[in-house]
């Protein structure tokens, strides 16, 4: 078991950004479902490999080579085990979700998928996790097929029965937590009827891996994504799952250097995993920078950082209940969701909701989330959105319902 | 902040002026701004190489419907060519604000989406998705 949870309002001591001020007011920043801040674990981190250890990685043989390539390797192993992966031939480092998803629908889908082959994803689905399948499906005459949401925003699962009549399935794409509803998919259910098809799960972990545990086998995952944007690392640096098995029988995505074994003009063999799919220089501080940030979660504990989650969401909800004219999208239960709020406010488009908290010193996101699907089947120009994350505390809310009733006066 | 919503940008959004459409419209033009979800519908009578009647509804923040509000009242009535030659310094001197980057595409989505309707009247051969944004400083 991971230690005693220490509160967010210690944890927050950690992150320097909240000792900025915006306009007089304390910064709460309710947006980590797009970014997440960055502790000062990481940021040392990082600032101590570019003074004492940088250098290109897997070449120089000097000492500073050595080092970085140790760090740069030792951050996949810090992935492995966060992840559960069995070993890091299976961990390939990318630039953040939209990258992964995108070598596997370059490589493994361009290998396996061709016409009479279904695809299936969700309405619910980043746009990320949607529009390489749908340009998969054009480039190799597969048929995409989509399970769709109900008004909650939970995935109608009764329709897998319809697609599985018509046969074929090849590979089925569904985020673990969806980032623009909140909404918690039964990923193992997913994995499992899509194994019974014959056919692989691409799951994008960019909203589920910072925010609680992960096992890749406990999923059922065959490739799972996530960002380490999202959760405390720097921007520029991911990572893709794959089984090692679908991994080793893949080809190439981006060519080039680092990922070849020996090149002659007659031909080129490639680098074995997981180098192979690492074309060219690495963000090399990034992915150094993405270690620490796991380190400092795996410190706090993931397990933690999902009960503190769940709370705070609980407490939001409640709170936001409390202003006339609100209506929360997405699950109603707390636990079918993880800590995502999107809301409406009547009479008043989000964008102006998202002004006027941010001028009280309140970030919370407008727009349509790059789920444009979900906000026409909901009916919906575009939500605002607060999002939590470990550091997140009551405070924050507060200020967001305060500046929410602000927002009414001004409309009234 | 409270600048930007001073009372005649709030006034133009709860009462838009031109705000409907037209029936039998000489030109009338879809603009979107997907940043906000925008949604802008404009009919134009142009008559005489004069812009007679102008409307406009959709849905949009607040920004971007009373800046198409107080755009509609400056056109109204003058030629093709004065309408025409609005900038974006036109739009900011009637908000009364400067423009931050980030609510610029809201402010001149009406401005946009009158430059792509009054080059569709002039029959300009337009390029697939061209959104009348040319010459706009974005900083």
């Amino acid at each position: 078991m991971d230690a005693v949870a220490t509160p967010a309002s210690v944890l927050r001591a950690d992150f320097p950004i909240f000792e900025r001020v915006i306009d007089g007011h304390p910064l709460s920043y309710l947006d980590s479902a797009n970014s997440a801040q960055k502790s000062r674990h990481m940021l040392d981190t990082m600032m101590s490999f570019y003074t004492t250890s940088y250098a290109n990685v897997h070449r120089a043989v000097y000492q500073l080579g050595v080092e970085a390539t140790e760090a740069y390797e030792g951050a996949r192993e810090t992935v492995r085990a966060l992840i559960g992966a069995a070993s890091t031939k299976e961990i390939v480092f990318t630039r953040d979700s939209t990258e992964a998803i995108n070598l596997v629908a370059h490589s493994y889908g361009r290998a396996n998928l061709a016409p009479g082959d279904v695809i299936v994803c969700t309405e619910l689905e980043h746009h990320s996790n949607l529009v390489p399948w749908q340009v998969l499906s054009q480039q190799t005459g597969a048929a995409i097929r989509y399970v769709h949401i109900d008004d909650r925003g939970e995935l109608q699962l009764d329709e897998l029965d319809e697609i599985a009549r018509s046969g074929n399935v090849r590979l089925l794409a569904v985020a673990e937590q969806s980032n623009s509803l909140g909404t918690s998919n039964p990923v193992r259910v997913l994995a499992d009827w899509v194994h019974e098809q014959g056919g692989v799960i691409v799951v994008d972990g960019a909203q589920s891996v910072p925010h609680r545990p992960t096992d890749v086998t406990a999923l059922g995952a065959d490739f799972l994504v996530f960002s380490g944007h999202k959760l405390g690392g720097p921007s520029g640096a991911g990572a893709l799952y794959g089984r090692r098995e679908l991994l080793e029988a893949m080809p190439p995505f981006l060519t080039g250097g680092e990922m070849i074994r020996s090149v002659r003009l007659s031909g080129t063999t490639y680098n074995e995993l997981p180098w192979r799919f690492e074309a060219g220089t690495p963000a090399i501080a990034e992915v150094v920078g993405m270690g620490a940030a796991i380190e400092y979660l795996v410190g706090v504990g993931l397990d933690n950082v999902q009960a503190h989650e769940q709370a705070i969401t609980r407490y939001a909800l409640g709170r936001l209940a409390e202003v006339p004219g609100i209506t929360v999208h997405g699950p109603t239960e707390h636990s079918r969701r993880g800590g995502v709020v999107p809301f409406s406010l009547d009479g008043v488009h989000p964008h102006d909701v998202a002004e006027i908290l941010g001028s009280q010193g309140v970030c919370v996101r407008a727009g349509h989330h790059c789920t444009q699907p979900v906000m026409e089947r909901l009916g919906l120009p575009a939500t605002t959105r607060a999002s939590f994350y470990l550091y997140t505390v009551p405070d924050e809310i507060d200020r967001m319902i305060d500046g929410l009733h602000r927002v009414r006066r001004i409309f009234a | 902040m409270d600048d930007l919503y001073r009372e005649h940008i709030l006034d133009h959004y709860k009462n838009p002026r031109n705000h409907g459409a037209l029936t039998d419209a000489d030109v009338s033009v879809e603009g979107t701004n997907p940043l906000c979800g925008d949604e802008l519908h404009l009919d134009l009578n142009i008559i005489a190489g004069r812009i007679e009647e102008i409307r406009f509804h959709g849905r949009g923040c607040s920004i971007s419907q009373a800046a198409t509000s107080m755009m509609t009242e400056l056109v109204e009535g003058k030629t093709v060519e004065e309408a025409a030659a609005l900038t974006r310094a036109d739009i900011e001197e009637e908000m009364g604000i400067p423009l931050s980057p980030v609510r610029l595409k809201c402010a001149l989505l009406g401005l946009s989406t009158l430059r792509v309707a009054l080059n569709r009247h002039a029959g300009v051969a337009l390029p697939e998705g061209w959104a009348g944004m040319d010459g706009v400083d974005w900083r």
